[in-house]
């Protein structure tokens, strides 16, 4: 893997002067994959800020070939891609040797709506990487909740109301199911620890076939936080185990982080103001339960560690 | 599915032909879902590619929704990409149809048409691709199997063609075309590949030195130039779907226009009317000169774009036209094909009468003597000078 100061010499294949809010995660998650790919890179992003953010016509962030289509089909789109690149290469009419395919999509395009486009794309084995960005809502849309929004927390469907404190449901697992595809790559990050993040990016873009990379993308804008803290709150939510990191690779999996000191939950919770109500002294059952659930995840997780799933 | 020719002549049901088509055609990339009566043309052309006998690369994707997503992203990257769906498959569609055109991507799609749900049915009207008639695709009708076979190549010819540059959708009838065995002619490889020729994009996401962005958000400062050069392209691709059917003419023996005119000439009403009803409607006529009446048939083919002052001009000077949708717009005002071609004649210094008649719905079969039947209507119309109903349903 390449280091930092090497890293930081790689041209940018993402420019700046895109329209993604100060302190947005998402630009630095792109970078870092797009880094990660050692050849010619062609990408699609779903529907989202980040689509949204890089394209106002007539400019483009994209130094890649790059496409847009629709919300819910950034994985049909890039098989669509991926699959002409077979279908060229054959007829001679593409020459170029090795090429990698991305697909960037959010939580809501990934988790929700386009849930069955990615498990197609999976199932049929494209040559491929799928990264979420998970930030938690529909940022774009003005924050509504999706099935990756954390537990209790305020968005404007889910709002923390007279009678109803937020999200009732626990966020959907959404990398086990991918798991559950027997991909040979697969893996949760966070822009917070690059090196992890780029060691995995640079794995499963090495892999042949479908592989995946779901990773924390704090937004300030819908966890109404400080634009300058978004790493700080992509780092707690590790150190607290609300977003454990780890790979599952050929069927096994390894948790390739763990904190020497687990962070209590309430430490990533309090500065976020989608989870102020749970701080009123009559929620704090809430609280406990809500850590109670991520104790839980985390020792399910710890269990597996190292073992073949 | 092996073909063997008689007397350069081969009994193929209208999805073998069609999927034959495909085969000859070759294209780089196939995303399809199946779906009835469309599916065969899948199974068909999966068999080739499982033989070996096309390069084609197919994905077999898990949805319409993904089917198109899939054509739009193999298209922008540079490949030759065709489909197939028909009904509940291309309203799944829908969105992806009108990113395919906004995007200009040359996509041909074989629409095989069959009535939507609810309540679900599987057989013929035209409710599915008159419901995508606004989706900025290029659609062109065919009364017959060799029609749909020979708009295959006439369709990705269109597609191309860098003055267009917009998907085409051919559309024939379930089970009474898709499943009919008729003897068509085959087109001769070589003369295939000459015909359609090489694709070569001027660009595409494949090619790494050159980056593109595809789909780009707009805002209210450049959208409708977008739009406005679609719908110019669409303006354009009339001329250009003329001189695809002119060339298969020259060079095939059959030549096909914007629309097909019957009995025309002299005629003193008419009926108007898509697809395979129009041969039945045919049969109609043809019984009625016998007798001395002047009736005739005209049978849009290309109806995106609507080449509304050619088939005004076609209608000059009849007395009375029946103009027959197998779908309703649910508009309380006839059927699309109706509005548009009633519409058409309101420029012409003399207007005919003319009524709308919705028939066949659901497969609903559409016979000689329902023909007979509005031609009956029509001749009413002549004498009285009155319109009794201006739409209404029959084959009840
Ligand atoms: C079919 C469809 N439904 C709804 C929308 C509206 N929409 C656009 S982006 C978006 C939310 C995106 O959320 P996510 O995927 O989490 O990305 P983020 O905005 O957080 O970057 C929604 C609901 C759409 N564009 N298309
Ligand atoms: S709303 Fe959130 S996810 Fe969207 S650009 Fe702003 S910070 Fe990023
Ligand atoms: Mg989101």
């Amino acid at each position: 893997m390449a280091t930092l100061k090497e890293l930081s010499k790689q041209d940018e294949l993402l420019s700046g002067g895109h329209r993604l809010c100060a302190g947005c995660g998402i630009p630095p998650i792109v970078r870092l994959v797009l880094r990660a790919a050692n050849a010619p890179v062609v990408a699609t992003t779903a529907t989202g800020c980040l689509e949204v953010g890089t394209t106002i016509y007539p400019y483009t962030a994209w130094r890649i070939p790059w496409i847009h289509s629709a919300f819910e089909n950034a994985a049909a789109t890039i098989s669509g891609v991926e699959t002409a690149y077979r279908a060229l290469k054959k007829r001679g009419k593409v020459t170029q040797e090795d090429m990698k395919f991305i697909a960037f999509g959010g939580d809501g395009g990934t988790y929700d709506i386009g849930l069955q486009a990615l498990s197609g794309a999976l199932e049929r084995g494209h040559d491929f990487l799928y990264v979420c960005y998970d930030n938690g809502a529909y940022m774009n849309t003005g924050i509504q909740r999706s099935s990756a929004t954390p537990f209790y927390s305020n968005t404007t469907t889910s709002p923390a109301g007279e009678v109803i404190q937020g999200k009732q449901e626990w966020r959907k697992d959404l990398t086990r199911i991918v798991v559950a595809h027997n991909v040979p790559y697969a893996a949760q990050a966070s822009p917070h620890n690059w090196s992890d993040l780029s060691k995995k990016a640079e794995k499963a873009l090495k892999t042949k076939g479908p592989t995946f990379l779901n990773v924390m993308s704090p937004c300030p804008l819908g966890w109404y936080t400080k634009s300058e803290d978004s790493i700080k709150w992509a780092k707690l939510s590790v150190d607290t185990c609300y977003w454990p990191l780890y790979e599952v690779e050929d069927g096994i999996l390894r948790v390739t982080y763990k904190p020497k000191e687990k962070k209590p939950l309430a430490d990533w919770l309090k500065p976020q103001g989608r989870f102020k109500h749970l701080f009123k002294p009559e929620n704090e059952h809430l609280l406990e339960k809500f850590q109670a659930r991520v104790d839980l995840e985390w020792q399910r997780l710890l269990d597996l560690d190292g073992k073949r799933l | 599915m092996a073909i063997t020719m008689t007397k350069g002549q081969v009994g193929l049901t209208g999805n073998s032909a069609v999927a034959y088509a495909m085969k000859q055609i070759n294209p780089d990339v196939c995303a399809a879902y199946p779906i009835t009566p469309s599916t065969a043309i899948i199974e068909d052309f999966s068999g080739y590619v499982a033989d070996g006998a096309v390069e084609t690369e197919l994905i077999t994707v898990e949805s319409e929704h993904s089917a198109m997503s899939a054509c739009i992203g193999a298209s922008a990257a540079g490949a030759r990409v065709m489909t197939a769906t028909s009904s509940q498959g291309l309203a799944l569609m829908w969105e992806m149809l009108y990113i395919a055109s906004g995007m200009r991507l040359p996509i041909v799609l074989a629409n095989v048409n069959r009535a939507l749900s609810a309540p679900i049915n599987i057989h013929c009207d035209h409710s599915d691709s008159m419901g995508a008639r606004d989706a900025g695709w290029i659609q062109i009708y065919s009364e017959t199997v060799q029609e749909a076979y020979d708009n295959m190549f006439q369709a990705v010819r269109i597609a191309e063609n860098s003055n267009v540059l917009l998907p085409v959708m051919v559309c024939f009838d379930g089970f009474i075309t898709s499943h009919a065995i008729e003897n068509i002619s085959l087109v001769d490889d070589a003369e295939v590949k000459d015909f359609v020729g090489e694709y070569n994009p001027a660009t595409m996401l494949l090619n790494t030195d050159n980056p593109v962005t595809y789909g780009a958000m707009t805002l209210p400062d450049t959208y409708i130039e977008f739009k406005h050069q679609q719908s110019q392209a669409m303006s354009r691709s009339k001329d250009i779907a003329l001189e695809a059917g002119k060339e298969f003419g020259k060079r095939f023996g059959r030549e096909y226009g914007l629309f097909d005119s019957y009995r025309l000439e002299d005629a003193e009403v008419a009926i108007v009317i898509m697809n395979s009803a129009a041969g039945t409607t045919k049969v109609a006529v043809d019984e009625l000169r016998k007798q001395g009446k002047k009736v005739g048939v005209l049978r849009p083919r290309l109806f995106r774009p609507f080449p509304f002052r050619e088939i005004a001009n076609a209608l000059k000077g009849i007395k009375a036209i029946a103009i027959l949708d197998r779908v309703d717009s649910m508009n309380d005002f006839g059927g699309p094909l109706f509005n548009e071609v009633r519409s058409a004649l309101y420029d012409l210094e003399t207007r005919p009468k003319v009524f709308g008649r919705i028939y066949g719905l659901g497969g609903r079969d559409y016979k000689v003597k329902d023909a007979l039947g509005v031609f009956d209507e029509l001749y009413k119309v002549v004498e009285t000078g009155k319109i009794d109903t201006l739409t209404k349903y029959i084959t009840l």
